[in-house]
């Protein structure tokens, strides 16, 4: 069998390798651990029962387009009362409702979304307005 | 008839994955026995397609003459159209790849009345190819933050840049958007162009649907129906490291988008997707318009047995002397 321009051609096809197969060699064969976001902060640990706004699955993956509805209604029609689907109302604020239980924004939110690839150019931009919450460390 | 095919084809893959997934609970098969399969077949079949192809001789040098050809000291080239160094060559290449130059160069032709034939330019081919090109190399991109961790920083810029307008949450990319109305172009351009409708094939059909479908259902998943992204990275990371885990809870949307990008890769071995490897050794951009200073020898060529006229000669000499017939040399 002979190859014709192997000069070119089998360079060419090992760049293309090393392209092709760029996330086996990158991560070296460890997959990093899936995030583990913590909810022992003392609010939450106090609450006799321990339900968020939404259903746990729900709010895993809808927590962001609930959130841009919530700024939609404070922020454009001045309402701040949420009811939620079990009946309970709560006050549409990411500073004061959200983070009162889930204070620990580095072991919480950040632990999902820097796994996600969220970080830098795309992160989700709720802290260019908002007030990063102080964590005691 | 190509149409439809295709279309019934994607669908019944989907159809598939749903049934698998839904009703038969396959999601080992699909989330860990069918990437690695199309995974191998992919890297298998594209260097088998490219040695197959390395092993075609070039009869000859193809010149090319989209542009003055070097000549005289006074005339002057054009360098990048046609090449006659590697440096050129090299740049003609580039040039082809990633601005696609001959297709920029299209011209269609009509006939109108008169009966005038008429050449125009055709620059929309041009254009929506390189938006889906482009697009689709960004989102291919973007997709690395599920398989490689931590995110390359690169990731996270093209990212960055491809979310600038900031609508909504989860913010829209561009590229998405720019990638399904350039698959639809090329689409829609097969079925209303009466010439290229005769000319297209389901193969030519079969990808275009599939590329829609998983545009779709990847769109789809970012901002209407949700999947747990930090799930599919969890599979994603796993096939990667080969220590496969099927976290479960994982939308049956996300199989559907997976397998059908396994399909992708799986097909295009055996698909003029191979273009991708293929445009490198296209003969026409990738030989430089040299044949006046080097000579381009056909490895085909069969040894011909030649008897030149000086052996003729030396053979026969005494006779044509005898016969007063003028020779080259009196004697040997």
């Amino acid at each position: 069998m002979k190859i014709y321009n192997a000069k070119l051609i089998i360079p060419g096809l090992l760049i293309f390798v090393v392209m092709a197969t760029f996330p086996i060699w990158y991560n070296k064969g460890t997959a990093a651990p899936p995030p583990e976001p913590k909810l022992n902060t003392p609010a939450i640990q106090r609450m006799a029962e321990k339900q968020c706004v939404l259903p746990k699955d729900q709010m895993r993956t809808e927590h962001m387009q609930l959130l841009n509805e919530w700024r939609t209604e404070v922020v454009r029609n001045g309402n701040r009362l949420y009811v939620a689907w079990d009946g309970k109302e709560y006050n549409m604020s990411l500073q004061n409702e959200c983070m009162r239980c889930h204070s620990n924004k580095s072991e919480f939110c950040d632990t999902c979304h820097v796994y996600a690839g969220l970080k830098s150019g795309s992160q989700p931009y709720c802290w260019t307005c908002h007030i990063a919450p102080k964590e005691n460390k | 008839m190509g149409i439809k095919f295709s279309l019934l084809s994607v669908i019944a893959l989907m159809a598939a994955v749903f049934v698998g997934v839904k009703v038969a609970g396959l999601h080992y098969f699909f989330g860990v026995v069918v990437p690695y399969a199309a995974l191998a077949t992919f890297l298998v079949g594209f260097i088998y397609r490219v040695l197959l192809w390395a092993r075609s001789p070039v009869p000859f040098n193809i010149t090319t003459t989209s542009g003055q050809q070097q000549s005289l000291p006074w005339v002057k080239q054009n360098k990048l159209d046609n090449p006659s160094t590697t440096a050129g060559t090299i740049g003609r290449m580039a040039l082809e790849v990633l601005f696609f130059r001959s297709l920029f160069r299209n011209t269609k032709y009509e006939y109108h009345e008169g009966p005038k034939l008429r050449y125009q330019w055709e620059k929309w081919l041009w254009i929506f190819g390189l938006l889906f090109h482009y697009s689709f190399l960004v989102i291919f991109l973007r997709h690395l933050r599920f398989f490689a961790e931590p995110v390359p920083g690169f990731v996270h810029s093209l990212e960055g840049l491809d979310g600038m307008l900031q609508v909504g949450l989860p913010g829209l990319y561009i590229t998405n958007l720019i990638f399904i109305a350039a698959v639809t172009f090329l689409f829609l351009r097969r079925v209303v162009v009466p010439q290229v409708r005769y000319i297209s094939l389901p193969s030519d059909y079969f990808p275009l649907f599939l590329l829609f479908f998983l545009g779709v259902t990847g769109i789809i998943m970012r901002y209407f129906s949700k999947v747990d992204v930090v799930k599919v990275k969890e599979l994603a990371l796993g096939i990667v490291t080969f220590n496969p885990v099927v976290p479960s809870g994982i939308g049956v949307l996300f199989y559907m988008h997976f397998f059908l990008l396994c399909v992708l890769l799986a097909y295009f071995p055996f698909s003029k997707l191979m273009h991708l490897g293929g445009v490198f050794l296209s003969p026409t951009r990738n030989m430089p318009n040299d044949p006046r200073m080097r000579r381009h020898v056909n490895p085909w060529n069969y040894p011909v047995k030649v008897h030149t006229y000086e052996e003729y000669e030396d053979d026969f000499r005494e006779k044509m002397i005898e016969a007063g017939l003028p020779v080259e040399k009196e004697s040997k």
